[in-house]
C-alpha cells in the first residue's frame, strides 16, 4: 500500500474513524487512483473494467465481516465519478463503511460523485455508514454528489446512516431504494450546512413487495446562509408501512424547504411523514443556561446531541 | 442569604400592564429549608423566575451573598450557585440523560456518580442513564431527572418548583427523604420549595405564602402550618373543583 500524507490521514479519520488500515476487507480510494486493498475468505473486491469503480461481492451467510471503502481527495480539481456495486448474498450479517473527505486548498473545485448500488440477497443483513467531510481554505468548492441505489430482497435488512457534518460546498445527494416481501430499511440522516452551502437530499423509497417497511429520518441543522432541500418519498405499492420524518434546526439566515410526499398505491399501504422546522427552543436555551453553560456552550450542546 | 427588595415584575402588551410581582420584599438566610406555597396564579413561578434570573425584575433588587444580581444573566447566577429544578422540565431530541447530568455536575461525570443520583431521586439508573430525555420518557420521570441534575450540581441555593407534581404516591415518600437529605447535609445551602403538599410544607423550617404577586404569610412552619391547614390556600385545586363539579 502507497504511504498516505498527514492531510489524506486525518480525512480518512474524519470518514470513516481509521487511524490506519482497517481490518477486514477494504479498498482505500485517494487521487483518484486504488491506494491498497485486501480481500478476505468471504469478501471479494475487483476493479471495475469498463469504467472507474470497483465490485464488492460478499459471500451467502457471511456474518460479522466489515467492508471499508473510504474516498480521499487532497488535490485541488480533481473531479471524478466512480461507480461501486456490492453484492451481498443471501443471509449475510455485514458492516460496509464508504465516506468520502475532500480537503481543497486550491482555487478549483474538487469533487467526488460516487455511484453505490447495493443488491442485497434474502434474509440479509446489512448495516452502511457514509460520511462526508471537507475541508481546506482554498477558494475551490468541494463537491459531493453521492448516488446510492439499493434493491432489498425477501427478508433482507438495510440500516443506512449518512452524515455530512462539516464542510462540504455543495451536495446532492439520491438515494433510491426498492423492497420485495418483508425488506426493511431505516435511513438516518445527519446533515449540516455551513456558509452559503447548499445541500439538497432526495430519496425515493419504493415499497414493491407485501409486509415491507420503511422508516426515513433526517435531521438537519442550517446555519449561516446556507440552504437545504429534503425531498422525500415513500410509495406504498403494497400492504407495508413507510415512515419518513424531517426534522430540522435553522440559525442566522439558513433555509431549510422540506419536501414530504407519500404515494399510496394499495389499500394496506400505511405511510406517515413528520416535519418540523424551527429554531433551537428558548426553553432549552434557558434550561442549560440555568446549569451554567453560556448561550453559545448551551447551543453547540444542544446542536451536538441534536445530530449525534 | 438571599434578600429581595421591594422586588417588582410587570407583563404584558404596553399600556395593559399587568403586576405579577408587587412590593415583594423578603430576606432568607443560609442553611435554611424553605417552601413556598400559595394559590396557583399567585406568582410562585414568577419568582422563581425572578431569582434564576429567566425573567427581569421590573423594579427592586435581588441580593445574593451581599452582592446585587439583578443585573446578571442566567448564566452568571448559575455560575454562583443559584440552581433551579422547572415546574415544567424541557425536553431535548438527542441529549441523554447522563449528557445532561454530565452538563450540571460541569465535569465528566463517571457512569457510576451519574447512577447514584438517579439512584437518589428513585430511577433504576441502567433503565435511564442512556435514554434520550425527548418525549418518550413520562412527566414523573422527567420530573425525577430535573431533580436529579440539581442534585448533580455544585450549588447555594436550590430552587424546586412543583418538584412532586407528576410523581406517583410510591415515590412521594422518596420524595420527602430526598429534601430531608437535603435539609440535614446541606452544609450552608439553602433550599427554596414550591409546593402545595403538606408532606413537604410539614418539613419546612419556614413557610411563605405568596398570593396576589407578594408575601401573605412568613413564618416558622409550627407557626404559619396550622393557618393554612384545611383553608382553600393548600388545598385550593380541588377544592374547587369539587365544588364545581358538584354544582353541575
Ligand atoms: N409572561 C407572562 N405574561 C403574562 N402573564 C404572565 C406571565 N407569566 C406569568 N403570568 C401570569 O402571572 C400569574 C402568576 O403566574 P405564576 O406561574 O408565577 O403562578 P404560580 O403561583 O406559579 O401558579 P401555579 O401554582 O399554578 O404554578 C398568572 O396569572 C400567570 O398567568
Ligand atoms: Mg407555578
Amino acid at each position: 500500500m502507497k504511504a498516505m500524507d498527514a492531510v489524506q490521514k486525518r480525512l480518512l479519520e474524519e470518514v470513516a474513524d481509521l487511524h490506519d488500515i482497517p481490518e477486514g476487507a477494504y479498498n482505500l480510494r485517494a487521487n483518484g487512483e486504488s491506494v491498497g486493498r485486501n480481500t478476505t475468505a468471504n469478501i471479494d473486491i475487483q476493479s471495475k473494467t469498463d469504467r472507474s469503480g470497483i465490485d464488492i461481492r460478499i459471500r451467502p451467510g457471511t456474518k460479522h465481516e466489515s467492508v471499508h471503502i473510504p474516498v480521499v481527495l487532497s488535490e485541488s480539481g480533481l473531479k471524478e465519478t466512480v461507480y461501486n456495486d456490492f453484492y451481498i448474498g443471501e443471509d449475510c450479517d455485514v458492516l460496509i463503511v464508504a465516506g468520502c473527505g475532500i480537503d481543497n486548498c486550491g482555487s478549483q473545485d474538487s469533487q467526488h460523485d460516487g455511484v453505490h448500488r447495493f443488491f442485497v440477497g434474502k434474509n440479509a443483513k446489512i448495516r452502511y455508514v457514509e460520511k462526508h467531510y471537507g475541508s481546506g481554505a482554498g477558494s475551490g468548492q468541494r463537491i459531493l454528489n453521492p448516488v446510492t441505489e439499493v434493491y432489498q430482497e425477501e427478508g433482507s435488512t438495510v440500516e443506512m446512516e449518512m452524515v455530512q457534518i462539516k464542510g462540504v460546498d455543495s451536495t446532492q445527494r439520491t438515494t433510491l431504494a426498492e423492497l420485495k416481501e418483508g425488506a426493511k430499511l431505516i435511513v438516518q440522516e445527519r446533515l449540516m450546512t455551513h456558509g452559503t452551502q447548499q445541500a439538497y437530499s432526495v430519496y425515493k423509497v419504493d415499497l414493491k413487495g407485501s409486509g415491507s417497511s420503511a422508516d426515513v429520518v433526517s435531521r438537519s441543522v442550517a446555519r449561516d446562509q446556507s440552504f437545504q432541500k429534503l425531498d422525500m418519498c415513500i410509495i406504498g405499492n403494497a400492504a407495508c408501512s413507510g415512515h419518513t420524518e424531517c426534522d430540522s434546526i435553522i440559525m442566522d439566515s439558513g433555509r431549510i424547504l422540506a419536501v414530504p410526499s407519500l404515494e399510496a398505491n394499495h389499500v394496506d399501504a400505511a405511510l406517515v411523514h413528520e416535519a418540523a422546522i424551527g429554531k433551537i427552543a428558548g426553553e432549552q436555551l434557558v434550561k442549560l443556561m440555568t446549569l451554567g453553560l453560556t448561550e453559545a456552550e448551551a447551543e453547540a450542546q444542544i446542536i451536538n446531541g441534536f445530530l449525534k | 442569604m438571599l434578600e429581595l427588595k421591594h422586588l417588582a415584575f410587570a407583563a404584558g402588551d404596553t399600556g395593559k400592564n399587568t403586576e405579577i410581582i408587587r412590593d415583594l420584599s423578603l430576606t432568607i438566610p443560609d442553611n435554611r429549608f424553605i417552601v413556598i406555597t400559595g394559590p396557583n396564579g399567585g406568582g410562585k413561578s414568577t419568582l422563581a423566575k425572578l431569582i434564576a434570573g429567566i425573567e427581569k425584575s421590573t423594579a427592586g433588587q435581588i441580593i445574593f451573598n451581599g452582592e446585587d444580581i439583578s443585573g446578571k444573566s442566567i448564566t452568571e447566577r448559575a455560575q454562583m450557585g443559584i440552581g433551579f429544578a422547572f415546574q415544567q422540565p424541557v425536553r431535548f431530541k438527542g441529549l441523554t440523560v447522563l449528557d445532561l447530568l454530565r452538563i450540571a455536575a460541569r465535569r465528566q461525570l463517571s457512569v457510576g456518580d451519574a447512577c447514584e443520583y438517579l439512584s437518589e431521586v428513585g430511577l433504576c439508573a441502567k433503565d435511564y442513564i442512556h435514554r434520550e430525555i425527548n418525549a418518550s420518557l413520562s412527566g414523573g420521570e422527567l420530573k425525577r431527572i430535573e431533580i436529579a441534575t440539581i442534585l448533580a450540581r455544585d450549588i447555594q441555593l436550590a430552587l424546586f418548583d412543583e418538584p412532586e407534581a407528576g410523581i406517583d404516591l410510591w415515590s412521594f415518600s422518596n420524595l420527602i427523604r430526598i429534601f430531608e437529605n437535603m435539609r440535614n447535609d446541606s452544609g450552608g445551602k439553602t433550599i427554596i420549595v414550591i409546593s402545595h403538599q403538606e408532606r413537604i410544607l410539614s418539613i419546612a423550617d419556614e413557610i411563605i405564602v405568596l398570593a396576589d404577586g407578594t408575601v401573605q404569610k412568613q413564618g416558622p412552619r409550627d407557626e404559619i402550618l396550622p393557618e393554612i391547614i384545611g383553608t382553600n390556600i393548600a388545598v385550593n385545586a380541588c377544592h374547587k373543583l369539587d365544588g364545581k363539579e358538584a354544582a353541575e
